[in-house]
């Protein structure tokens, strides 16, 4: 019997797969996605198609409502959505970036190796989390007064730097310089004030994580080096979280607004989550500048874990920053919008990009590559579940032909959180994880069991996937030796 | 005693259908799955309590503003609501005081954060019995 989907799906070649308008009568583009055939029984079951051909419901989308490999049922948007919409005649939708604004990934190098550390994993996985605030209804170590936390919603990763969290050249690899212009503290509400002053500099709970690696496999060994990635058994750190409740906050109050909106501007969605309003708009505008103040908070927030990751590093290891070579490979965010330049119908068009469980993927050669990269392409992060591995990637000219730029952002959930407690107990992932050379220090049990690998895809075939299709093209590998979890 | 709620299986987050005789005891068995997500509610006492006064367009996004409004509570006070007396349910306000107690970390163990209630799947259902369903993310 055929698989349900082949009656909707158009096959384009191996790795994209066509949703027609007609699946759907409303939708505005049809949808693509990029799967491999086995990957789509999943994604089939998982309603993810319905949520794609949502999405192609905003008025002013372009071209198509592209889903990546690591593609799951969200709400309103799918995660690993991809939208891009005329920014003189379309909408922008909160829903199409997240409660979590910017979170993202950070990866560090060293110059350590895996028999350096390894004899002293378990110390600075103990380290790290006493250093790093994590888990649910942590606090800071930061104590900002509003007026500060205006500054850093202006600044972002600048306002860290200044007060001794880091160096320039960690801003020099950041996504937009760990800065997201136009942010405006007047347009956030005192209650995301409130929810984010306290929780500054803490990695939060869920999916966040803090990973010691260790390069396992290198596919392009000059571009790797232009990362400073030499060797196979180097030692990574990666560091995953976003704006905490700030962003939370941000995305609650415009849902809320711009739901409102919908029925001013007589916008009809097949979702009350997709709540969208034009981009010119002075509700779309005020929006733009409340996700630029929270994307510049979590810039911050990775910047300040950042700077007590090298701490704890150099406590435990006992050998100077320098000696350790501690620097920034990359910080990319995944859950944003921005508004970028692109060829459509032959025409170049100012376009505002949701990446809601994306990468953004540039090529070598861009203006927005930052100059160290600009030979090789915008490093891609994509971390995987904290029992198999992690990836490092480029940017390529076909995603910005295909994708708008954008590649995936990690493994994507197969199983839901429940049902991974159900089936897992967190200590019996723990002595899993620790059969398998990886220690790991969580906030809770449970979370532990949620954040499994069994309840994830396989990494490497999200990224096999985007490898192919050429919207993204690996570098390196990584396995982890520690996970801190929240 | 009548089931109050379910948790019923999404990939990423987490749907919950609550039930009441009344609408006022559902939104108010919404509020308790929520809070049953975060953590065991038969180690918290009530000890605290807060009083929540909302007005939004519709029904439903009443309910989203009140879950909303408790997890603002949660995240900023850190309280662990567990009763939930709403007194007025209009088709567009709520007023309700709500019962609990702050977070001791000795006796509370928190399991899993809630970001945010979502209007994806909602529902708000007075056909038979009252029912509601919300997707929180997490």
């Amino acid at each position: 019997m055929p698989a349900p989907w082949q009656e909707v799906l158009k096959k384009i070649d191996d790795y994209r797969w066509e949703i027609p308008k007609s699946y759907k009568a409303g939708m505005l583009v049809p949808g693509l996605i990029f799967a491999s055939e086995s990957m789509l029984n999943h994604i089939w079951q998982d309603q993810v198609f319905q949520q794609v051909a949502n999405v192609a419901f905003l008025p002013g989308i372009v071209d198509h409502s592209l889903a990546m490999p690591d593609i799951h049922w969200g709400y309103g948007f799918p995660i690993g959505g991809v939208a891009a919409t005329r920014v003189k005649d379309g909408v922008i939708s909160p829903g199409g970036v997240g409660f979590d604004i910017n979170c993202g990934v950070r990866l560090l190098r060293t110059n350590l190796t895996e028999e350096e550390v390894r004899p002293k994993i378990e110390p600075l996985v103990a380290e790290l989390y006493a250093n790093v605030p994590s888990g649910l209804g942590s606090e800071g170590k930061i104590r900002v007064s509003e007026k500060e936390l205006n500054e850093v919603l202006i600044k972002g990763s600048r306002w860290a730097l200044e007060k001794g969290f880091g160096e320039a050249e960690d801003i020099v690899a950041t996504e937009e310089a760990g800065c997201l212009k136009g942010a405006n503290p007047d347009k956030i509400s005192s209650k995301a004030k409130k929810r984010g002053i306290p929780q500054l500099g803490t990695l939060g709970s869920g999916n966040h994580f803090l990973e010691v690696e260790v390069v396992d496999e290198i596919y392009d060994h000059d571009v790797a080096k232009a990362m400073g990635i030499s060797d196979v058994g180097q030692v990574l750190i990666l560091i995953h979280t976003g704006s905490r409740g700030f962003g939370h906050q941000v995305c609650t109050d415009y849902v809320g607004l711009l739901g409102e909106a919908v029925k001013r501007y007589g916008i009809s969605l097949p979702d009350r989550q997709l709540a969208c309003a034009p981009v010119n708009s002075a509700e779309g505008q005020d929006y733009l500048q409340a996700m630029a103040c929270a994307a510049n908070y979590a810039w911050t927030n990775r910047q300040c874990i950042t700077h007590w990751v090298r701490e704890s590093l150099v406590k435990v290891l006992g050998k100077s920053r320098r000696e350790l070579g501690l620097e920034q490979i990359y910080d990319v965010c995944h859950n944003i919008a921005k508004i970028e330049e692109y060829t459509v119908d032959g025409k170049k068009q100012k376009l505002c990009v949701h990446r809601k469980g994306a990468t953004r993927a540039f090529p070598a050669g861009y203006p927005d590559v930052p100059d160290i990269y600009r030979d090789i392409g915008q490093p891609v992060l994509i971390p995987g579940d904290m029992g198999r591995c992690s990836y490092i990637a480029v940017g390529t000219e076909t995603a910005m032909k295909e994708s708008f730029g954008s590649t995936c952002h990690g493994a994507g959930r197969v199983q839901s959180r429940a049902a991974a407690r159900r089936s897992l107990r967190g200590a019996d992932v723990a002595r899993a994880l620790r059969a398998k050379g990886i220690t790991v220090k969580a906030g809770s049990m449970s979370s532990l069991a949620e954040e499994a690998s069994e309840a994830y895809k396989d990494v490497t075939e999200v990224v096999e996937v985007t490898h192919k299709a050429g919207i993204s093209r690996k570098v390196a590998r990584a396995i982890p030796m520690g996970v801190i979890k929240g | 005693m009548e089931k109050e709620f379910e948790v019923v299986d999404h990939t990423a987050d987490v749907v919950i259908k609550a039930y009441g005789d009344s609408l006022n005891q559902a939104f108010a068995n919404a509020a308790k799955a929520l809070f049953s997500l975060i953590t065991e509610l038969d180690n918290v006492d009530e000890v605290v309590y807060r009083d929540i006064e909302l007005i939004a367009p519709d029904q439903e996004s009443l309910l989203v503003q009140w879950l909303n409004e408790l997890i603002y509570l949660f995240d900023t006070e850190n309280i662990i609501f567990k009763r939930f007396d709403i007194s007025q349910l209009g088709s567009t306000q709520l007023k309700a005081r709500s019962y609990g107690e702050k977070v001791d970390s000795a006796r509370h163990k928190l399991k899993t954060g809630v970001k945010a209630a979502t209007y994806h799947m909602l529902k708000v259902d007075k056909t038979n019995g009252c029912q509601v369903q919300v997707l929180f993310d997490i």
